[in-house]
């Protein structure tokens, strides 16, 4: 078996060579026709002001605008996301199953309207999706924006249940505050997924309030990101971007860095309520991550918007029983 | 997104032609020379499905049954494509049909799983529960068997009615499988294993009738000679035993309980007795091409008398063998006198059944890979064994119950089918079981096949103290079982 994986990896390394240059020529190609084609866009135009958007640091734009094209190269810079996904996904599955009882099988997340923050070139949009439930995906980077779009229009089950939109979550909060599509106010989603997006923000108050804002009562908000220790340090900065190179090098900024129990505290002091933090562990030798006891590196965080009144909470529960 | 691109640069001409001449290629390749407004976009003209099995043998049938049957593949749109027509089988045939299987509990747990046991065991099946196998050069012998004979150990059921309890099942699955009968495969087209512009990210499927669909995964069940497994250009490892099987259904002499299994190992070849009912049996005799053609060629009775001779007589052995086999026989009864069975005396055959005796040429092969991107091999496409140890199709069957699993697990965890992630894991596991299974049936028949003396005395000996050893044997049949 490790020989067949050493031989994989071996003809992985030298094909992804090969097809990771491709795949970037043909992404900036179709990036440049979509500017300049005449047809109109399902969707907003791509935002191009970002200084209005408190939270998000221009820097961090600039080094994930270079990266765009990437995304769906499962052996290239993002593998680690990639891997990524066989504990996030499972975690966001089980705890909104937890709260939401309905269960088509074969559809588990079906009916639930879910936000992905920082949503790249989709890779955790996808799955979401892939389980029933309507996602709309966004980031401020319009590049991985149209990276996204593309790989999910050429699958017919996610082309109706994926979204995507160059946005910050600033400016989608601000709009549906100002009356947008849907009659009941602000809160739109079920659950909102910030994955390794706490980490980049440079404001997280703000973010904290716009998601509080975006959700419906008692929606779920799930964050992966991580700490701030000094292993952390020596692992996630120093040997993941400069020694194995796990990470493309200049990813992360150890002060933006958070503890499990300062964002606790600031998510608290936002109308949520933390019910669950683990730890997770990547192990670069197989490639592979795990949960662990220890939260000293990167965790996931499980919160729940606080509701405002008992008795909102049946009316509540009842109309989404009847709607999904 | 997609057809709005093309279809606008389609419309704005040749200046877009020197941009993105790719996209205009494109164009030329699916749109056959029409630069206007049919939509181009090569997925809204074909049918895509999560999950196409191409051949509709057992293994593929069972595939299609399990992946239908799951729940979390619910709502997966799955296609099985079977050249042949469809086996439906209101009645029972009267007689028995040549081919048969050796089905284990393993394999008969799946079956029970999609639903198609129950038809089985209301058609037709025979459970056995000992297991006689000797040699010709000596008298050693080796049994099998479950704790006093409580347990069947395996069943012996036709193909036919395998596959005919397989389709009845599929038909009540209906809304989650589709099937395709008389559908024969010509092309297929692959994937690249990161997605271009401009290639189709399914696997492409062009059947014989013109038409085409498309899939998110491929599985190959399409037999020994796999087209998927040929197209892909895995290499196999294979060779041609220089034997070919003669099969027939066997009448024999008298009724009896018949719930043993005999197989005598003569130096040209395994020769093999299953019991079908309490008055027949059906026949696996391996040997020499031209041995093969000879028994085809005789008449009944010669053919009945070259089975009974082949089952009672003696005249491979020689002096030498039999004192060192009942000299080892008295050195291990005097260690564990406890150990060893008695030996039984297969029925005697009278006649054979009204259909044809057929032979088919034996070989072996082993694909190296079973898994590329968006394809999958189970069953004889991937592996193809002697029938000496009645293990084909089990392998097969564990294949389907393996994948099942793993599929299921994927889309739960709302993973893109044809990933190569889990397909690894499928192949390594089933490679795992496989090898060693195929490695041990390539050497028994290597083993038998002499009667070179000191070939002969090893193998007396491992043959006997194996059967001494009721923990070894217990082992042995827990492997096979699976």
């Amino acid at each position: 078996m490790y020989a067949n994986r050493c031989e994989r990896l071996v003809r992985g390394f030298v094909g992804r060579q090969r097809s990771a240059s491709s795949w970037t020529a043909v992404c900036t190609q179709r990036a440049v026709c979509k500017q300049r084609a005449v047809c109109k866009q399902r969707t907003q135009p791509t935002v191009t002001c970002h200084t209005s958007a408190r939270s998000v640091d221009p820097d961090e734009l600039r080094r994930f605008q270079s990266l765009a094209g990437k995304w769906w190269d499962d052996h290239g810079e993002f593998a680690a996301l990639h891997a990524l996904n066989d504990l996030r996904v499972p975690f966001i599955r089980d705890n909104l199953l937890n709260v939401h009882r309905t269960r088509v099988p074969g559809k588990p997340l079906g009916g639930l309207r879910i936000l992905d923050v920082g949503c790249g070139g989709g890779l955790l949009t996808e799955p979401l999706g892939r389980l029933g439930a309507n996602v709309l995906g966004i980031d401020p980077v319009g590049d991985s924006i149209g990276t996204a779009k593309l790989h999910s229009s050429i699958d017919p089950d996610l082309r109706d249940r994926v979204r995507y939109r160059a946005c910050t979550l600033e400016e989608l909060s601000a709009e549906r505050e100002g009356g947008g599509r849907e009659e009941q106010g602000a809160a739109q989603f079920h659950a909102v997924v910030a994955s390794e997006v706490v980490e980049h923000l440079a404001d997280l108050e703000t973010f904290g309030l716009c998601c509080n804002h975006v959700l419906k009562p008692g929606g779920s908000l799930f964050i992966t990101t991580i700490n701030k220790t000094n292993l952390s340090y020596a692992l996630g900065i120093v040997v993941a971007e400069q020694l194995l190179r796990i990470v493309p090098s200049g990813t992360h900024d150890w002060e933006k860095f958070i503890s499990p129990v300062e964002l606790e505290r600031l998510l608290e002091s936002n109308g949520f309520s933390v019910q669950s933090v683990r730890g997770m562990l990547y192990n670069p030798a197989s490639g592979a991550w795990s949960w662990t006891d220890s939260t000293a590196i990167n965790y996931a965080l499980h919160a729940v918007k606080v509701r405002d009144d008992p008795d909102a909470n049946q009316a509540e529960g009842h109309a989404e029983a009847a709607h999904s | 997104m997609h057809k709005l691109t093309r279809a606008t640069l389609a419309f704005n001409g040749l200046g877009r032609c020197l941009v993105a001449e790719k996209h205009v290629s494109a164009l030329k390749i699916h749109s056959k020379g029409f630069v206007c407004a049919q939509h181009v976009d090569d997925s809204g003209k074909n049918e895509v499905y999560d999950i196409i099995i191409s051949g509709g043998g057992m293994v593929g049938s069972a595939m299609a049954c399990s992946l239908g049957m799951d729940r979390n593949l619910e709502g997966k749109k799955i296609l099985l494509l079977e050249a042949g027509n469809k086996k439906v089988m209101h009645k029972v045939p009267d007689t028995y049909s040549t081919r048969v299987s050796s089905i284990s509990p393993g394999s008969a747990t799946l079956l029970t799983g999609v639903g198609a046991w129950e038809h089985i065991t209301k058609m037709r099946c025979k459970p056995y529960k000992r297991m006689q196998v000797w040699d010709a050069c000596s008298d050693v012998l080796i049994t099998f068997d479950k704790e006093d004979m409580q347990d069947e150990m395996a069943h012996i059921v036709e193909n036919d009615v395998v596959v005919a309890a397989l389709t009845k099942q599929l038909d009540d699955l209906s809304d989650n499988v589709q099937v395709k009968y008389r559908s024969k495969v010509v092309k297929y087209s692959w994937p690249m294993p990161h997605q271009q512009a401009n290639a189709i990210p399914w696997v492409k499927v062009t059947l014989a009738s013109g038409e085409s669909v498309e899939t998110k995964l491929l599985i190959g069940a399409d037999g020994p000679n796999s087209m998927v497994r040929q197209e892909l250009g895995i290499p196999t490892v294979k060779w041609n035993y220089d034997q070919s099987a003669v099969v027939a259904v066997l009448h024999l002499s008298e009724p009896t309980e018949n719930n043993v299994a005999w197989q005598r190992f003569l130096p040209s070849g395994p020769i093999a007795m299953l019991p079908l009912s309490d008055t027949e049996s059906s026949l696996v005799w391996s040997t020499s091409h031209q041995q093969a053609q000879e028994l085809l060629e005789l008449d009944e009775e010669s053919f009945v008398d070259a089975i009974n001779s082949a089952f009672w007589s003696n005249e491979n052995q020689s002096e030498l063998i039999e004192t060192a086999g009942s000299l080892f026989r008295s050195t291990l009864s005097a260690i564990m006198p406890s150990a060893g069975s008695p030996r039984q005396l297969p029925p005697s055959v009278a006649g054979i059944g009204p259909k044809s005796r057929v032979k088919f040429p034996l070989g072996i092969g082993h694909a190296s890979e079973y898994i590329r991107h968006r394809v999958a091999l189970i069953g004889d496409a991937a592996h193809r064994v002697h029938p000496l140890a009645g293990q084909g199709a089990n392998l097969g069957f564990g294949d389907v119950a393996c994948l099942t699993r793993i599929l299921s697990q994927a889309a739960f965890d709302g993973k893109d089918l044809g990933a190569m992630q889990h397909l690894l894991e499928y192949e390594t596991e089933r490679q795992r079981h496989n090898l060693p299974m195929m490695a041990a049936i390539d050497l028994m028949k290597r083993l038998y096949s002499t009667n070179a003396a000191p070939v002969v005395l090893l193998r007396t000996f491992g043959l006997q103290a194996t059967n001494m050893v009721p923990a070894l044997k217990e082992q042995i049949m827990g492997f096979a079982s699976k």
